[in-house]
């Protein structure tokens, strides 16, 4: 023990300070931070709206036998699903996002949410099969319509059956979004990346950014450990 | 009221209703019998098209409902269902069970819906029950609750697929009182179910299928106390 843990102290005191406060770096995780919500927030919106459409057009598919409608869903999410995340970021910033002008962040959010879409229709589709036939046919002969009968009596209760795989998809998400760096998205990790490459010190950076993932994941947790119990107040005998 | 023509329905190759013809006029009560495996729920099911024909018309208040030109959720609004699983909607609480429909559909307004709602509930004694969800409920308040969401909508018939197949013996009487009062009301009623004592006191005519066919059908007592045809014969001797 030739180290005196009072000179280790200090070591570790000395590496996060330089890595927050000279040149006002903490801004940098700012910035990454809102541009990592941003992503999220707006990947995850476009990931239930193509989810719940996607989904719908499964069932309804195999419903009404059509073959064509459920063979374009299946394209699409085993596309997504077979292959990596950061190849179809590579692949859509370069393919469609070619002029320098390019709104890396919007790019981001679209692919992010593209991908997520994929994960969440399987997810809608199992929770909406999990539901008993007999609520659709309850619905329908009431003389609901069939979009009707899905949205007001169908989905509500597959999404009170999925929400803890919803928030696990989602939680996924958020982390994955530290993958953005590849098509200069300067988000938290890229921020990081960054702060390490100025003090010759990437350690402290990145456990930085990592308590920043792990806040906002157990935030986020938090809140659909909330919603859920909201939910399910009407429990079932 | 009801006009079946020749009504066939196969699933697959298994043919399960084979040719039905049958009348039903308004006021009536019509009982369906039979063996299970018969096509009952299946003929019933078909009359307001949860399962689709294979051949065949029905024709319900002039018309006919088998065309695809025709509007089926509104021709439902006039065609109560009641389910032996009684599938109400576990989500929502009993008045939203009842006022979904009506209000949803732009019949009534939420005040209308819920007054309906209020006074059906009050006719079966289960007020207090209003703002319950159906998870708290027994089998027995269930299937009345069902019985009277269908009512909200005020139907020309009302259809009853075993309404107390599902129920513990002890909750069967509350059911069958409820739908004989309604008998007794004047509503047209086509009733599938094994309740034979139900049959004999309320219905004005029972039917009898047998392998996707009516093969006999009469008036309760001449149905109970003279059957004709062997199959007949044969089940009612393992029932009664």
């Amino acid at each position: 023990m030739y180290l005196s843990s009072s000179w280790f102290g200090k070591t570790i005191y000395d590496s996060f300070y330089n890595a927050i406060v000279p040149d006002k770096r903490y801004l940098a995780y700012i910035e990454g931070l809102k541009v990592t919500l941003l992503i999220s927030f707006f990947a995850i919106i476009l990931g239930i709206l193509i989810g719940v459409i996607v989904a719908i057009l499964k069932v309804t598919a195999t419903n009404y036998k059509m073959k064509w409608l459920s063979k374009i869903c299946n394209i699409y999410i085993n596309v997504i699903r077979g292959t990596p995340l950061m190849v179809q970021l590579l692949i859509i910033y370069n393919l469609i996002f070619t002029s320098r002008n390019t709104n890396e962040l919007l790019v981001g959010a679209v692919c992010f949410g593209i991908n997520s879409g994929a994960y969440v229709a399987e997810i809608i589709r199992s929770g909406i099969e999990s539901i008993d036939r007999g609520q659709m046919e309850a619905g329908r002969s009431l003389g609901l319509n069939y979009v009707t009968t899905m949205r007001l009596i169908i989905l509500p209760q597959a999404v009170r059956n999925i929400l803890p795989a919803l928030g696990n998809e989602f939680i996924t998400l958020i982390k994955e979004t530290s993958v953005a760096s590849v098509i200069a998205i300067t988000d938290l990790t890229k921020a990081a990346q960054y702060i390490g490459s100025r003090t010759w010190d990437i350690l402290p950076p990145l456990i930085i950014v990592a308590l920043f993932y792990l806040i906002l994941v157990m935030g986020l947790s938090k809140l659909l450990s909330v919603f859920e119990r909201r939910m399910a107040k009407s429990d079932r005998s | 009221m009801i006009e079946v023509k020749n009504l066939k329905k196969a699933f697959g190759d298994h043919l399960v209703l084979d040719g039905i013809d049958e009348t039903i006029a308004k006021g009536e009560k019509v009982v369906v019998i039979g063996p299970s495996g018969s096509g009952k729920s299946t003929f019933l099911r078909c009359l307001n098209l949860l399962e689709e024909p294979s051949d065949g018309e029905i024709w319900f208040e002039g018309n006919k409902i088998t065309d695809k030109v025709v509007n089926i959720n509104q021709i439902r609004q006039k065609m109560g269902m009641v389910f032996q699983q009684f599938n109400l909607f576990p989500h929502l609480t009993v008045l939203e069970n009842i006022t979904l429909a009506p209000t949803k559909l732009g019949i009534m307004t939420k005040e209308e819906a819920n007054e309906k709602a209020m006074e059906l509930l009050a006719k079966i004694g289960l007020t207090e029950k209003a703002s319950s969800y159906p998870g708290k409920l027994s089998g027995g308040q269930k299937q009345r609750i069902a019985i009277i969401r269908a009512l909200a909508m005020n139907p020309a018939v009302m259809l009853f697929d075993e309404p107390t197949s599902a129920l513990d013996p002890e909750m069967v009487g509350e059911v069958l009182e409820l739908m004989t009062s309604l008998a007794e009301d004047g509503l047209t009623m086509v009733v599938v179910t094994h309740e034979m004592g139900f049959a004999k006191k309320v219905a004005t005519r029972v039917l009898f299928m047998d392998e996707g066919k009516i093969v006999e059908q009469n008036t309760p007592v001449e149905f109970f106390d003279n059957p004709k045809h062997p199959r007949l014969q044969e089940f009612l001797s393992k029932v009664l």
